[in-house]
């Protein structure tokens, strides 16, 4: 009874097994495989452009869902993911620069990320919420003074290059192939999120976000998991900031700034805070706006708006305010984000023609 | 000499702490009325420089009269502000409602950008004399200005919560917001109020900064600077805002000195504030003069 291919609306569900699948039904698995396979063929057709774009969902989707465990699954806020994304970029470019092959330093980049979010997710164990939030923005500030300062380490103001991406001695750093190491990276690291929600630690993430004082109280350690919290979303970060640094070939402090952090939480909250498909979303969302609003720059140049405004030059601001407007409007009319929308529309049809 | 130099920055240290405390005054007016952390604080720095020079620059008004119009715009810009996007979030989580601060943060500075561009604007000069001798030391006359003008808004909150009808109003509603409904106070009204205030008064602050250091999207750093001092005064004390702004301010430049003098290592000027709030955090999180929350179950 585990796994229907359809699901009745409302919570239905009779059992903890049934609770906890990783898929709600087999047709969402078979969507999401198909989804899988689908992306596999793209390579074989897309354009160069649309693949960057697909890899660069990648990288920073991942990043994204390190945010959204934090902030969306335990309930604290991080104004600082930027630079734990980009200190994995760094790990991992100095490490392959060691001689490291590039896909375990990677992975070890994540490791190192890991111990430095932990450290700097110390004050979560005694503060919250607001508190916690301005630690954090201490944090983005000292890591990037840092950035600049360990030349040994990041290269300082040059920045520091990153070794192509070689398995077994093949290249794969072309957009193409590259895509495939992005997608494997993805598939693993949701999945390993999904995972994480079913698990006891999980749970225990969420009972922190929602009650942390009954959390204590049914024995949840809550620094234990505030810091575990810091700890997983940095992992996440580092793993993205690596697959970014050994895609561009080159990794620079310059861009790692506190405007890039807001990005990221933009990105958990236009998809919808605590949804792991979300995070996706969200990015999804904030790597198109960009190309949206040069698409339509593009499209007026020339006409009486475009004179007024002087759209062209001013299309990095606007691109700014953009995001900082999605993250208003979105906050107002939509708090649950595009995960909930998803998923009203998919009661609608389910509910058609009786929407009550 | 060296001494010389230390005085000297310890002097800029006080003057720019003084502004500090404002900015962080009207920072904690905000959180205590209306119980929202404002990431947005720098960005009223920003707009009421901005505004105030073009006032100035492109309609030739005088100083006196285009400052005055400013500060009012910003009064109602505040209000506005919170009108319409605070003001929907009532009740929301704290982290919605910080994260809309943030994106009015980033949606004002990239504007400034696009209307005014990304390089600093000389204030048209206002003074005759550009630099005044203080005991010896050389201090500019906006600077001077700044501190005078610091020292009576602060004088003028202490007598506004005091005294005041509104004042008293606010401080009730922080206290209590059920408690202040009860007694006929229109909480709505003091958020509002509230914000229109915090915003004027960072105006003020901002046509000084600007006035020295003309005006640019540097202004909108005001509003970071400004949580190290708040943590270290304590999030919902105005008189602890005043200490820590001081005190950041001091800790600045001290650092500076140590830095050129001693260390060489480049921009601790910058960051040792930051350091300080991570150990603020860990030994005291409620700062100086804040107060502890005290959990029951």
């Amino acid at each position: 009874m585990a796994i229907d291919t359809m699901r009745a609306c409302g919570d239905y569900r009779t059992s903890y097994a049934a609770d906890q699948t990783i898929f709600a039904t087999r047709l969402t698995m078979l969507f999401c495989v198909a989804a899988v396979i689908l992306l596999c063929v793209l390579p074989l057709f897309a354009s160069r452009y649309t693949l960057s774009l697909f890899i660069q969902m990648g990288y920073l989707g991942i990043a994204a869902l390190g945010l959204n465990i934090l902030v969306g699954f335990s309930g604290q806020i991080s104004i600082g993911h930027a630079v734990f994304f980009g200190f994995g970029g760094f790990a991992s470019a100095y490490l392959a620069n060691q001689g490291v092959p590039v896909p375990l330093a990677i992975v070890l980049a994540g490791v190192w990320t890991t111990v430095v979010g932990l450290i700097f997710g110390l004050p979560a164990a005694r503060v919250k919420g607001l508190y916690l939030a301005i630690a954090t923005l201490a944090a983005q500030f000292i890591l990037q003074d840092f950035f600049v300062r360990a030349e040994w380490f990041t290269g300082g103001t040059h920045g520091a290059m990153a070794p192509p991406f070689t398995l077994f001695g093949y290249d794969l750093s072309s957009d193409q192939y590259y895509f495939y190491v992005v997608l494997f990276f993805v598939v693993v690291t949701y999945l390993g999120a999904t995972n994480l929600m079913r698990s006891r630690d999980g749970r225990a993430l969420i009972a922190v976000r929602d009650h942390y004082l009954s959390a204590e109280m049914m024995g949840v350690n809550l620094a234990k998991y505030r810091t575990m919290a810091f700890g997983i979303s940095s992992f996440y970060a580092g793993i993205g900031g690596a697959l970014y640094a050994h895609y561009v070939g080159f990794m620079s402090v310059e861009g790692l700034d506190i405007l890039f952090s807001i990005q990221f939480l933009g990105m958990i909250i236009i998809g919808g805070l605590g949804s792991i498909m979300g995070s996706l979303m969200g990015t999804v969302f904030m790597v198109l706006l960009p190309e949206a609003t040069g698409w339509l720059a593009g499209a007026l140049s020339g006409s009486a708006l475009d004179q007024a405004l002087h759209l062209k030059d001013g299309i990095t601001y606007l691109r700014e305010m953009l995001i900082g407007l999605a993250i208003i409007l979105f906050l107002i009319f939509e708090p649950d984000g595009l995960a909930h929308r998803w998923k009203q529309i998919k009661a609608y049809w389910k509910l058609y023609p009786f929407s009550y | 000499m060296e001494t010389q130099l230390l005085f000297q920055l310890i002097l800029n240290g006080l003057i720019v702490g003084t502004l500090y405390g404002v900015v962080g005054m009207c920072f904690v007016l905000i959180y205590k009325a209306s119980q929202v952390v404002n990431f947005a604080q720098g960005e009223f720095l920003l707009i009421g420089a901005w505004t105030c020079w073009w006032l100035l620059t492109a309609w030739n008004i005088p100083f006196f009269w285009g400052f005055l119009i400013a500060v009012a715009f910003m009064m109602v810009f505040g209000m506005a502000v919170q009108l319409v996007v605070l003001r929907p979030l009532i009740g929301e989580p704290i982290i919605s409602v910080i994260m809309v601060t943030i994106g009015l943060s980033i949606f004002f500075q990239a504007l400034m950008k696009w209307m005014f561009g990304t390089f600093a604007q000389p204030f048209p000069p206002i003074f005759t004399v550009d630099k005044v001798n203080v005991l010896g030391l050389q201090v500019q006359t906006a600077y001077l200005l700044s501190t005078g003008v610091s020292v009576a808004i602060m004088a003028g909150f202490a007598w506004f919560f005091k005294y005041s009808r509104m004042g008293l109003a606010m401080r009730a509603t922080a206290f209590s917001q059920q408690v202040a409904q009860s007694l006929g106070i229109s909480v709505r009204q003091v958020f509002a109020l509230s914000w229109g205030i915090s915003a004027a008064v960072s105006a003020v602050a901002g046509v000084v900064v600007g006035m020295v250091n003309g005006v640019s999207s540097a202004l909108s750093y005001f509003g970071i600077k400004v949580f190290p001092a708040v943590i270290l005064g304590g999030l919902d004390s105005i008189f602890g805002a005043v200490v820590g702004g001081l005190i950041v301010g001091l800790l600045e430049n001290l650092g500076q000195f140590v830095d050129s003098q001693y260390l060489k290592w480049g921009n601790l000027y910058e960051i040792i504030p930051f350091y300080a709030l991570i150990i603020i955090l860990m030994i005291k999180p409620y700062g100086l003069f804040g107060t502890r929350d005290i959990e029951r179950v």
